[in-house]
């Protein structure tokens, strides 16, 4: 191989990322595009076109998208809590105690990787209406709560703490639990941080549960709050449509491009194991 | 002595692992189960309980012309997006791996649809696909072609379903071989530099078959999500026109929560599990003997 045709092979590998890169972005590009620039510049692009928020504004005032926002929050924040509480002591059980029925509970756990309660959504519905729950926030919320992936996830990084940590800390005096909070968790930090990205983007973007179990305002997401309103398909422009989308994936984003390495190294940790 | 602290070993083991089964169990195991009873029951309506009617709706199942046209197009829907996605998410991450020229850029470029929720990801599109105005009619108007309804006619919608989907998911699936492939030694590659093998060789030779368990999980992912994602087609078509761009789980949920037929939906879940049951066993057993291959 000539040095020649190195460069040669790699101009072209550099073009061809670069055309692919700049077609992946273009959607929201685009977004953004339409977003800050009048309803007159939707389709036509001169530099010269006047910026404006008032897309942003108009977006705000004709949905109750604070309330969305609040919604939305209080959903991500429950079903982390939850599922950090709950996949904690359950991967811990699953990584350093001997108990009849492991390996079966352990299967079972594993099976949800396969059926999600995403698919369950007829008999979930009909449990939510037996507990009187459905439309309320905790409904959007339970059938995620005891997430299979992050037992499975927690339980791979416990099984690489030594046992000689959780011995030393036995032998001063630590009950079982001591030792979960005193030890394996904050050796897990990691595994938490980069669990935490996933399932709040996860939960953030959700949207046809919170669909079918939400039918108020007073409970409905930012994705689903934001279907309801592009959905009235007479007089709202498309600027408008395009102002509130990049707002309900606004925080995402932002977070996104800041903390991206975290981020990418999240779900590649989330991903190895 | 040691008896006393297995059994101590025992109940702490069982209680721990009992508030996440409570929920695991209830919100997953529980309702695969009911699923299949309920299935054999018709829809219980006001006062009128749900009459046993054995195997009525599989009957009605198999004779629903709308049930086999969902599963094709599911069909057709993972072969689209399957493949194209996975060889995408390779090339990805191969560039981004490599020490490109901006690959900083790129790498943002390629990650950013997986943070962007679908239902969001689709307002977007919907406006590329508008007849005559949107960006694809556009490009095409330059060539003098004329405007298509790309998501309003039964040839286009489903394949203009697949095109958001792939461009949402390559790269999320990007990142995982990029894992694997920083985990891939460099001496390996360098050796077969050093042989005189050019870079065609080595990918296929080396390591696209190091690859192999990322490629399975991947695909399993991808079979899982195949069955999942529906949340744009709620934007795009509606499942229109005349269900040619509709999923099994989206038809699911009509029959569920648009015609409240839940002993039929019910049904037609029980369907979906076999399926995505079926696929993983399947695919499990068709990347093994591969993916010891070295």
């Amino acid at each position: 191989m000539t040095s020649q045709r190195i460069s040669y092979d790699r101009t072209l590998n550099t073009v061809a990322a670069w055309t692919l890169a700049l077609l992946w972005i273009l959607p929201l590009a685009y977004a953004v595009w339409t977003a800050i620039h009048p309803a007159a510049y939707e389709a036509h692009f001169t530099l010269s076109a006047p910026l404006t928020l008032e897309n942003f504004q108009k977006a705000w005032a004709a949905a109750p998208f604070a309330r969305y926002f609040l919604n939305t929050i209080l959903l991500v924040t429950l079903i982390l809590a939850c599922q950090f509480f709950l996949c904690t002591l359950a991967a811990y059980a699953f990584a350093r105690f001997e108990f009849p029925g492991r390996s079966i509970f352990f299967t079972l756990v594993l099976l949800q990787l396969l059926v999600m309660p995403d698919i369950l959504i007829v008999e979930n519905y009909k449990t939510m209406r037996l507990l009187d729950l459905v439309d309320t926030i905790p409904a959007i919320a339970l059938p995620y709560v005891a997430s299979g992936f992050g037992i499975f996830l927690l339980r791979q990084t416990f099984l690489t703490v030594p046992r000689e940590l959780d011995e030393a800390a036995r032998i001063e005096g630590s009950s079982a639990l001591g030792v979960l909070w005193r030890v394996y968790i904050p050796l897990a930090k990691p595994t938490y941080l980069a669990y935490g990205l996933v399932s709040v983007s996860h939960h953030w973007n959700n949207f046809l549960w919170p669909l079918i179990v939400t039918n108020s305002e007073e409970t409905r997401p930012v994705t689903v709050g934001l279907s309801v309103f592009s959905a009235i398909d007479s007089g709202v422009e498309w600027s408008v449509i395009n102002a509130a989308t990049l707002m309900t994936s606004g925080p995402l984003l932002i977070a996104f491009l800041l903390f991206q390495r975290q981020f990418v190294q999240s779900f590649m940790r989330a991903g190895i194991k | 002595m040691k008896a006393l602290k297995l059994k101590r070993d025992w109940i702490i083991g069982w209680l721990l692992l009992l508030p996440a089964m409570v929920f695991l169990f209830a919100f997953t195991h529980i309702p695969a189960i009911t699923s299949l009873v309920s299935s054999f029951y018709s829809t219980p309506r006001g006062r009128r309980p749900a009459k046993f009617l054995g195997l009525d709706n599989y009957q009605r199942m198999f004779d629903d012309p709308v049930f086999w046209k969902v599963l094709g197009n599911n069909l057709w829907f993972a072969l689209g997006t399957i493949p194209l996605s996975i060889a995408l998410a390779i090339v990805m991450a191969l560039w981004v791996n490599d020490k490109l020229p901006g690959r900083g850029f790129a790498r943002m470029a390629f990650f950013t649809p997986t943070v962007l929720p679908l239902i969001a990801v689709a307002n977007i599109w919907l406006f590329f696909y508008t007849p005559g105005f949107g960006l694809f009619d556009q490009l095409l108007g330059l060539f003098g072609l004329p405007a298509t309804n790309w998501l309003g006619s039964p040839e286009t919608a489903l394949n203009s379903v697949i095109v958001v989907t792939v461009w949402k998911e390559a790269g999320f699936f990007m990142i995982f071989y990029l894992a694997a492939l920083q985990a891939i030694p460099k001496t390996l590659i360098e050796a077969a530099q050093i042989e005189g093998a050019n870079r065609w060789t080595i990918f296929w030779r080396i390591t696209f078959p190091l690859l192999m368990p990322t490629t399975l999980f991947v695909s399993i992912n991808a079979v899982i999500n195949c069955f999942r994602l529906v949340d744009h087609i709620f934007i795009l078509t509606d499942g229109g026109p005349d269900n040619a761009s509709a999923l099994l789980l989206f038809y699911i949920f009509e029959t569920a929560f648009r015609f409240w037929e839940s002993g039929y939906a019910a049904t037609l879940t029980v369907a979906l599990l076999v399926m995505l049951c079926l696929l993983a066993i399947g695919q499990f057993f068709f990347f093994d003997r591969k993916v010891h291959y070295k």
